[in-house]
């Protein structure tokens, strides 16, 4: 195997599974805010059981993500120096504001939560929550910049010697695609936590453990539970558009579609036969033409229209792109069914639903990993949509035999953290909330 | 139009306080956890020296993120050649890394499997320590690079003895922070060792210290004009001669803060000496990598400054605050 398509390897593997950490620390945090504040304002001890439980929780989450996250911003520099060369005015200064305004937030408050709650005042405590909250989502948006600017880079000029200079900065950080990948990220990551504390929940209620401790959690993590996902329906649909806009043959191989027509079908499931560039499967007539632009005969462009070598994985895309969409709407009717037995009380009797709940926790994460795979591999063979080849990104210095050793190591030290990660997350669940 | 190499001249003194901070906070918890085995030998002991640097570490090592972000934006090419040139150091200063963040809530989480997570903190803490000096001391004392700034030598071009010499001088000096910190937060029995720690690493310290200053004297050329090199020699000296002082005064706080100070100048005598370097070419000084050929542009560094200069300040306001919540000595069973 070449250098290059093990760089491509290594940064796919540990990029996807740090996110899984991310994801769960976003959604943690909202929770644990929104249990804080009602503690603040309530004194209801039972808000404060469930916020002290998931800091635990999320204690492990963070070290995880911190961890594996250092990994990913060496990483430009291990292997993918080409990149770091050309992209330094522009990618360098939004990482470094990761730091500075996001990360430091984050990881310092998360300190006070851990280990304060005796030693500061009820306010500071809950400020300390708004905090992790905030740095942790200014962390994302951070990364959501970057990852968009090479989407739909923006703000830049190339000089006479070629190379990439920043002319704006907002208009870099404020790409065409940086709000609506935001929030679709955060939502994702939103979905992920309100899953994991309604399966945890779900599986206490289930047992009779933790009495109202439970049930109330059950209840947050229920009502979150129906709104994320529906939310996500909505910013997936913006974003949906803005591929078809700013990446046309993303979009077209998300769905397989191959001559630029009016009137383009929707599929559910399918298989794209790329030799013949042909697309079987099961679809909904004219319904991608009228998500488009709400006109059933509107034109949406086909992969044909662009050179063949700019082409990503076509099947490939199209699996994952759906896999993440069909995870989606799963995730609508469970999430509603939920808000309809929590609505008539029925949900804390209903065994089949409270045993069902704790296997949907892996659910969001299938769904944002295969959501990241179809965004990253579409943009193939672009590192930098229309400005930069993958190929001509990698580090040139570094030998297939090095990347192949590295690779091998990640592969078992994280295999070891995942096993870790499972084992401790399921002693902490285990212990459960305070009596 | 300003003059950009006002702004290259300023990054190098921005990166270089953004690696002092990481050395001094992440310096203590790397110290803390290179130490654990020697100061600490009964579970409470061990338990109370995690304990000390539970609240902070992660917030200590978002300065080497922050770091490595900031060189990323301002000098991209040093970043590219160190980190991909570097590859298998790089590695495995992240293996370290990644084994000594994980330990400390592992070994808290696992009773069962404890003894091991101690070890794997120990090992981890004290590899990093130990590889960021040998990194420093091979772009300071020069590394075979080509004419498009890449790397051309290999992993044991890494193992020459100066860098080597840099990354004993780098790791006393994070025992030290370690020791000292120690001090500052433990008690009883654990005090009474890791005033013995400091005692001891302040007389290693002042050989590798000198060893370093004098191995820099015969290396570098034009050194003997370089009054900045010569404050900082003198400034490490006096600094690590308090600490013995207040070490026989038996006081438990001023160390820290003494071996901080130390620390410092030892990063003083090398910029002295290094600018405006950032990757010495040992094959050719025209292929030095330097802060003028290798940065971002003039609008990229203005920007960055702007972000550093109103941000960082920011941060060390509340990262005093959260330092201030958790001051005073360690105790047992803060950990949930």
């Amino acid at each position: 195997m070449s250098a290059l398509l093990l760089s491509r390897i290594q940064f796919a593997f540990t990029v996807g599974f740090h996110f899984l950490f991310p994801a769960m620390t976003l959604g943690t945090a909202l929770i644990i805010f929104i249990s804080e504040t009602i503690y603040l304002i309530k004194k209801d001890e039972t808000f404060k059981k469930i916020s002290d439980f998931l800091v635990k929780l999320l204690g492990l989450i963070f070290v995880m993500g911190a961890a594996t996250g250092i990994v990913m911003e060496f990483s430009f520099g291990t292997n993918w120096s080409g990149y770091s060369r050309a992209v330094g005015d522009v990618f360098g200064p939004i990482l470094a504001a990761e730091g500075v305004i996001a990360f430091f937030l984050e990881s310092v408050f998360l300190g006070v939560l851990i280990f304060a709650r005796e030693k500061v005042s009820p306010k500071v405590y809950w400020l300390s929550a708004l905090l992790v909250f905030a740095g942790g989502h200014l962390s994302a948006f951070w990364i959501v910049v970057a990852n968009s600017w090479m989407q739909t880079p923006a703000g830049y000029a190339i000089n006479e010697a070629g190379k990439i200079n920043l002319i704006s900065f907002t208009g870099a950080v404020f790409n065409p695609s940086t709000i609506v990948r935001f929030c679709h990220t955060v939502m994702a990551s939103w979905i992920t936590g309100a899953v994991m504390a309604a399966g945890i929940a779900g599986y206490y209620v289930r047992k009779g453990l933790h009495g109202q401790t439970a049930r109330t959690m059950l209840k947050i993590g229920i009502i979150l539970f129906a709104i994320t996902p529906l939310l996500q329906l909505a910013t997936g649909h913006i974003h949906a558009i803005e591929v078809i806009n700013m990446q046309p043959e993303k979009a077209a191989a998300f769905e397989g579609h191959f001559y630029t027509a009016k009137g383009v079908p929707l599929y559910a499931v399918g298989f794209v036969d790329e030799q013949n560039e042909k697309t079987y499967g099961i679809y909904v007539p004219k319904a991608l033409s009228f998500l488009y632009d709400f006109d059933w005969n509107s034109e949406i462009k086909g992969l044909r229209d662009f050179p063949k070598e700019n082409w990503p994985p076509v099947n490939f895309v199209f699996q994952v792109y759906h896999i993440m969409a069909g995870i989606g709407i799963l995730l609508i009717a469970l999430g509603l069914l939920g808000a309809y037995l929590l609505w008539t009380e029925k949900i804390y009797e209903n065994k089949l639903y409270l045993s069902i709940l704790p296997f949907l926790i892996p659910l969001p994460h299938i769904a944002h990993e295969t959501g990241w795979i179809a965004a990253e591999v579409g943009r193939q063979p672009w590192i930098i949509y229309k400005l930069m080849k993958t190929a001509d990104a990698a580090s040139v210095v570094v030998s297939a035999g090095e990347i192949a050793f590295s690779l091998l190591m990640f592969f078992l030290i994280y295999l070891l953290l995942a096993v870790m990660f499972v084992k401790l997350f399921i002693k902490i669940v285990q212990e459960g909330p305070a009596a | 139009m300003e003059n950009i190499r006002n702004f290259q001249e300023l990054w190098f003194v921005l990166i270089l306080v953004l690696f002092i901070g990481y050395s001094l906070l992440d310096g203590f918890d790397l110290g803390i956890g290179a130490l654990m085995p020697f100061i600490g030998k009964t579970k409470e002991e061990k338990d109370i020296l995690i304990n000390s640097i539970g609240p902070v570490w992660d917030g200590n090592e978002v300065w080497l993120i922050t770091g490595g972000g900031a060189l990323f934006a301002a000098f991209p090419h040093a970043y590219a050649t160190a980190f991909s040139g570097f590859y298998l150091a790089m590695m495995l200063v992240l293996f370290a890394l990644i084994f000594r963040a994980v330990s400390i809530e592992f070994r808290t989480q696992d009773k069962a499997g404890a003894a091991i997570w101690e070890k794997s903190f120990f090992a981890g803490s004290a590899a990093a320590a130990l590889l960021f000096g040998v990194a420093l001391g091979n772009v300071v004392y020069g590394v075979p690079l080509n004419n498009k700034m890449e790397f051309t030598g290999n992993f044991f071009t890494l193992l020459r003895p100066v860098p080597l010499l840099f990354g004993i001088a780098g790791f006393a000096a994070i025992l030290l922070q370690g020791a000292s910190y120690a001090v500052m937060k433990t008690e009883g029995e654990l005090l009474k060792r890791s005033f013995r720690a400091v005692s001891i690493l302040v007389r290693v310290n002042l050989i590798t210290a000198i060893v370093y200053f004098l191995t820099m004297a015969f290396t570098f050329q034009d050194i003997t004009s370089n009054w900045l090199f010569y404050m900082a020699v003198l400034w490490t000296v006096l600094w690590l001669s308090a600490i013995s002082f207040s070490v026989k005064h038996k006081n438990d706080s001023s160390p820290f803060w003494e071996s901080s100070f130390a620390f410092i100048g030892l990063w003083l005598a090398v910029a002295a000496v290094h600018f405006p370097n950032l990757i010495k070419a040992s094959n050719d000084q025209n292929l030095s990598i330097t802060i003028y050929n290798s940065s971002t542009g003039l609008q990229t560094l203005k920007l960055m400054s702007v972000i550093a200069l109103i941000g960082m300040p920011v941060v060390i306001a509340y990262t005093i605050f959260v330092y201030r919540v958790f001051k005073g000595k360690a105790k047992l069973s803060e950990h949930y």
